[in-house]
């Protein structure tokens, strides 16, 4: 009876712990705005055919081209007369679509091989990092573009090229957190009772070094989006009319004087997104680590 | 009877001529040159010596965690040098390690619970989960640390209660030889006697063999059977705990012992026999005796060749060529000051 008590009590406090985390996050007041912001753009992603029909986005009207945002138009048209709002909306999509799948992709790949060439060293560590400086030294938007090129031009394309090109990058980032949390006595202690070399990498060395590694990838996923705008406008990215954020703003800028706010509109969606992982992003590294309890 | 008493005295670990070098860039470190030693069932070796004199490289490779270079680790007599992985994976949860920092010796991500829960786990003791949960609140009780800090965090403990959680954590898979690396010198006062204390319970509950690494000789005095005195990965001295305070052998053991502070104001005048000099590299050793350099009695013939471990007295060795002359005399009893 005593027993069974005991057990159920364990049980509850595990489910505690996750209550418990969730506590934490929410008490972090910017952690709990970029959230909602967080929320209110996957909304916007989820719901984007009932908000506006994606048809919207691609009507072109030579008659009411580059109008200022009003009753008709929220956002205003492009230069083809098309309304901006749909276009954002319909841009959310694909932008975070890249931006979330290369970040994670990168993160994943990154993570890997980041851990084992931190964590075996000598050899291991030794041809990981050195094909990883042979990627480093091709500037990433060429290299996505050689990737995309080599391809053929498409989404699914898009992302594998962005992604091989961020994940450099995140080897060696988490290659130095892993250095420096490898040698640390835990992982020694762990070794002396016979754990294995996976379950230390995931259970003893990347919860430790978890920090620098959200942050990075939450900064990844605006970085991303922001080059895939990059790619789109040398035309090898997301292709017309298809909307994304980043090739809004970089058709805006040749209407930079006459028509701001197609700079403006697409503008503040990208800086509430990357806003909101930012914040979303420290709050978990915060709420994850229990030396920072209340 | 006479059966019993045989398999007493059994030793569960016996060592031979262990090396452990280091590659550096200038030649090879000799962290443990050419240690012997045996440590019977349920006894405890104190290994004491000043920093860097290998003492926990020794610890290490006798557990296998470090590679090492030459020599035998035999295991009721099994030799740990020549097990496989797999062997070896069999072989490791029969013997454990004790750190020395409770701080960094546990992962900060985890709750006492699991942190005691791991050495289970990973070795695939426990059928069910419940099963592990009884273990470790067991294990929990036997070392003293109260239900309620289950779900505690390692850095909302004190030292000692971190510690206790190491001692858990060892002996949760029933070892049977412990190396406890200096695992108290990371704790206040206070605590060290708590921890201490709970050790030598455990040895005579469990029947615990212990390797104990210090470098604090009141603590290995009063833990220890058998001691044995390192200088610069040689063993200079070894010999029961009693015989080598009261007749230390060698012109090092002796210095040790001097430096013991006496708190006791009728002493302050008293001249103390203290070293000069600093601990010669270890990078490359000179042939002779290691400590000659310091040495008041160093001659010529202790800088040529090997000093060998001889033994003094039933049961007591020391590597020294003026042992023999020099035995108890001249230095100072810590006990009869």
């Amino acid at each position: 009876m005593n027993k069974s008590v005991q057990k159920t009590n364990r049980k509850s406090r595990r489910m505690a712990s996750v209550k418990e985390f969730w506590r934490r996050f929410i008490k972090n007041k910017t952690a709990l705005a970029g959230f909602v912001i967080l929320c209110f753009i996957l909304f916007i992603v989820i719901f984007a055919d009932v908000i506006v029909p994606y048809s919207k986005c691609i009507e072109q009207a030579g008659s009411e081209r580059l109008q200022g945002p009003g009753p008709a138009h929220w956002f205003g048209t492009d230069e083809y007369g098309r309304d901006l709002f749909a276009r954002v909306i319909h841009g959310s999509r694909y932008s975070l679509i890249i931006g979330v799948s290369t970040s994670l992709m990168a993160l994943f790949f990154g993570a890997i091989l980041g851990a084992s060439a931190g964590y075996f060293g000598g050899m291991v560590d030794n041809i990981i990092m050195r094909i990883t400086d042979v990627f480093m030294c091709v500037p990433p938007i060429l290299l996505s573009l050689a990737v995309v090129a080599a391809l053929g031009t498409n989404l699914r394309n898009l992302i594998i090229a962005m992604t091989i090109s961020c994940v450099p990058g995140n080897v060696r980032l988490i290659r130095s957190v892993v250095l420096t949390v490898a040698d640390q006595d835990y992982v020694e202690a762990a070794r002396s009772y016979g754990t294995g070399n996976g379950r230390i990498i995931f259970r003893y060395v990347l919860p430790n070094a978890m920090g620098p590694i959200i942050v990075n990838t939450t900064m990844c996923i605006s970085d991303m989006i922001l080059s895939a705008a990059g790619l789109s406008f040398i035309g090898m990215g997301i292709q017309p009319p298809a909307p994304e954020w980043g090739s809004l703003l970089s058709n805006a800028e040749t209407y930079l004087f006459s028509a701001p706010y197609l700079l403006v509109f697409p503008g503040i969606f990208i800086i509430l997104t990357s806003l909101a992982f930012n914040l979303v992003g420290d709050g978990l590294t915060d709420a994850l680590d229990p030396k920072l309890k209340d | 009877m006479s059966d019993r008493l045989n398999e007493n005295s059994e030793s569960i670990m016996q060592v031979r001529n262990l090396k452990k070098y280091f590659k550096i860039n200038r030649g090879y470190l000799h962290a443990v040159d050419d240690v012997t030693f045996d440590i019977p069932r349920g006894k405890t070796l104190g290994v004491v010596g000043e920093s860097g004199c290998g003492k926990s490289t020794l610890g290490r490779t006798v557990l296998r965690l470090n590679e090492p270079t030459g020599g035998e680790i035999l295991f009721h007599g099994q030799d740990l040098v020549k097990a496989d992985k797999r062997e070896m994976k069999q072989i490791r949860p029969r013997m454990q390690m004790i750190f020395q920092d409770p701080y960094s010796s546990l992962n900060g991500r985890m709750t006492t619970a699991q942190l005691i829960a791991e050495p289970l786990i990973v070795n695939k003791v426990c059928r069910s989960r419940s099963e592990i949960d009884e273990r470790v609140d067991n294990m929990m009780d036997t070392v003293g640390l109260a239900k309620r800090l289950v779900m505690a965090y390692p850095h909302e403990l004190d030292g000692g209660r971190r510690q206790r959680i190491g001692v858990a954590r060892a002996l949760i898979l029933n070892p049977e030889f412990v190396v406890c690396d200096e695992p108290v010198s990371a704790l206040d006062v206070s605590i060290q006697a708590q921890i201490l204390n709970l050790l030598m319970d455990l040895q005579e509950q469990m029947g615990l063999t212990y390797m104990f690494i210090t470098h604090n000789l009141s603590v290995v005095k009063h833990i220890s059977d058998r001691i044995m005195v390192m200088y610069l990965g040689r063993c200079v001295e070894e010999a029961d705990a009693d015989e080598i305070f009261d007749h230390p052998c060698h012109p090092y053991t002796k210095a040790l012992l001097a430096a013991i502070p006496i708190p006791d104001i009728s002493s302050q005048h008293v001249r103390r026999e203290l070293l000069q000099g600093e601990v010669t590299s270890p990078v490359n050793p000179k042939p002779g005796c290691r400590f000659a350099a310091r040495c008041p009695y160093a001659d010529d013939a202790c800088r040529q060749g090997d000093i060998p471990l001889k033994e003094v007295a039933p049961g007591h060795k020391a590597a020294c060529l003026k042992a023999a002359g020099l035995s108890g005399a001249d230095v100072r009893q810590p006990e009869q000051a």
